[in-house]
């Protein structure tokens, strides 16, 4: 079964939804797309580390994306404004990145698949890092989920249950660098943050609680996957950025169906 | 009866500012007790309230809280995000999930019936302050925190608020320490008043408090408005005293 690639990608992209239907929720309730988007840009620089040092492309990603979260973290402690840290170290990483694929030249035609993604390609060893990596993200929601919510609603209201926000805030930076490590193969660099900012989006209309947030962007998410490789299939379209614009159509719908 | 908190030489600076925002400030606060921390802006209120919590490091002193106290918190200015779904029922499961009969009763208790299934962000002001308690009885407080609960309701609203927390008091015997601006009330509402500038300027029962020179100096006209209130009514007429300021829209009348 696994040796069709349409399975291959319907199972890829049901991974990934797993994990960023409620990742992408505190991403919106939280504000963090841009934090996402510099993440998901510096992991080009990811890429090129690979490739030079011969690793998989999840770590080198992973670790760069880590690295990111990290160094926010400390910069922002310091007094930083986020939006300045982030546009600093995420243009560098890019810029960085994209030095460094210069210097591998089967990278240099070979990038688009890293910007754009390439769901139809995945291999089994991909899907074993993409269902790990997704398992292991909504596992550690799951199992803060209280704790994560809690901070998101307010900080002072954390702290005097005994929650530490820094705590809670630096979880979700490293669940969210573990999404883009395991994203970059199928949507892409550029269109990451679509994955978990739009179906969280289109869920607000239908959703009372954070919980009913999360599991309709989930299925917002599947149905947008399912759709989105069927229309590349059929209209011969690009299949990442065919999920992101199914998902689009849905937001456009739930304006219109949740209009309040 | 033992202190539920104590404080001793408390200071606290903020990153990058000259001055301490906290200055050698003594407080504690019994059982049962409702303390009210009155200041101008700036004055160090907020930041005694988190220091007393433990949510700010102290650059003088210490904080001694009771073993084991519970703390029911209702923080200034709370928002939740629009992008945020959150009913009420929802809400008063963060972070500790509770039964349904027992969020009713909580609601039913701050005067909120049957908020349950509508969104935070619909609520009016005054809805919400109740629901923020509500939210803080569910821990069984032996001690409330409120800081600046009044913020935004109207004087109705405001004078409806204090006697919901008389109420309380005198239900669960849980102690209250509260921030506020709302001179004329506090001083109805609180055991004892702690007036703040970055140190305390005074402290005592409100009589006491209303009538000192520092008292006076800080809050200028406003305080002749307490000190009226003790000198008119507050000895004579007990009764009356809660709903004493309250004047139809067309009322004029200074204190």
């Amino acid at each position: 079964m696994l040796d069709d690639f349409l399975t291959r990608a319907v199972l890829a992209g049901l991974g990934l939804v797993l994990a960023t239907g409620s990742l992408g929720s505190f991403v919106v309730w939280r504000r963090m797309a841009y934090f996402g988007d510099s993440t998901a840009h510096a992991a080009i620089l990811g890429v090129a580390l690979s490739f030079v040092f011969s690793l998989p492309i999840y770590l080198g990603t992973l670790g760069v994306a880590v690295a990111m979260a990290l160094i926010v973290a400390q910069l922002t402690a310091r007094g930083q404004s986020m939006d300045t840290v982030l546009g600093v170290l995420a243009h560098s990483a890019l810029a960085l990145g994209l030095v460094g694929v210069s210097f591998v030249p089967s990278l240099r035609t070979g990038l688009d698949a890293f910007l754009f993604g390439d769901i139809l390609a995945v291999s089994r060893a991909d899907l074993a890092w993409i269902w790990g990596g997704a398992a292991l993200v909504l596992g550690l929601l799951v199992w803060r989920w209280q704790r994560l919510v809690t901070a998101s609603v307010n900080e002072e209201l954390a702290m005097a249950a005994g929650i530490d926000p820094a705590r809670e805030r630096l979880i979700l930076s490293l669940a969210l660098a573990l999404v883009v490590a395991i994203a970059i193969r199928i949507v892409g660099a550029l269109l990451i943050s679509a994955m978990l900012i739009v179906p969280a989006a289109a869920a607000r209309g239908f959703a009372a609680t954070p919980e009913q947030m999360a599991g309709s962007a989930t299925a917002i998410g599947v149905i947008a996957v399912l759709g989105g490789l069927w229309a590349s299939l059929w209209l011969d379209t690009p299949a990442g950025s065919s999920i992101v614009a199914i998902s689009a159509v849905i937001y456009a719908f739930s304006l219109v169906l949740c209009r309040k | 009866m033992r202190d539920l908190i104590r404080a001793a030489d408390l200071s606290v600076s903020h990153a990058g500012a000259d001055l301490p925002v906290l200055n050698h400030v003594d407080f504690h606060i019994r059982p049962a007790e409702i303390v009210t921390v009155v200041g101008p802006n700036g004055s160090g209120k907020s930041t005694l309230v988190r220091a007393l919590l433990g949510h700010v490091a102290l650059s003088s002193g210490r904080v001694e809280r009771a073993p084991g106290l519970r703390i029911g918190y209702v923080p200034q200015r709370v928002h939740i995000e629009r992008a945020m779904p959150m009913t009420v029922r929802r809400f008063l499961s963060l972070p500790r999930r509770v039964g349904d009969a027992q969020a009713a009763a909580a609601l039913q208790r701050t005067g909120v019936p049957g908020l349950d299934a509508r969104q935070i962000t619909q609520l009016s002001g005054g809805q919400f302050q109740r629901v923020l308690l509500a939210r803080a009885l569910l821990a069984d407080p032996q001690l409330l925190v409120l800081d600046e609960p009044t913020q935004g309701l109207d004087q109705p609203g405001i004078v409806a608020f204090y006697k919901l927390i008389e109420e309380v008091r005198a239900e669960t015997r849980a102690a209250v320490l509260m921030v506020s601006h709302d001179l004329l009330v506090v001083m109805r509402a609180s055991d004892r008043v702690v007036c703040l500038n970055g140190h305390v300027c005074c402290e005592g029962t409100p009589q006491a408090v209303s009538a000192a020179p520092a008292y006076r100096a800080m809050f200028g006209a406003e305080s002749q408005g307490t000190l009226a209130l003790y000198q008119h009514h507050h000895d004579h007429d007990h009764d009356h005293v809660a709903a004493g300021h309250v004047h139809g829209p067309a009322c004029a009348q200074t204190h």
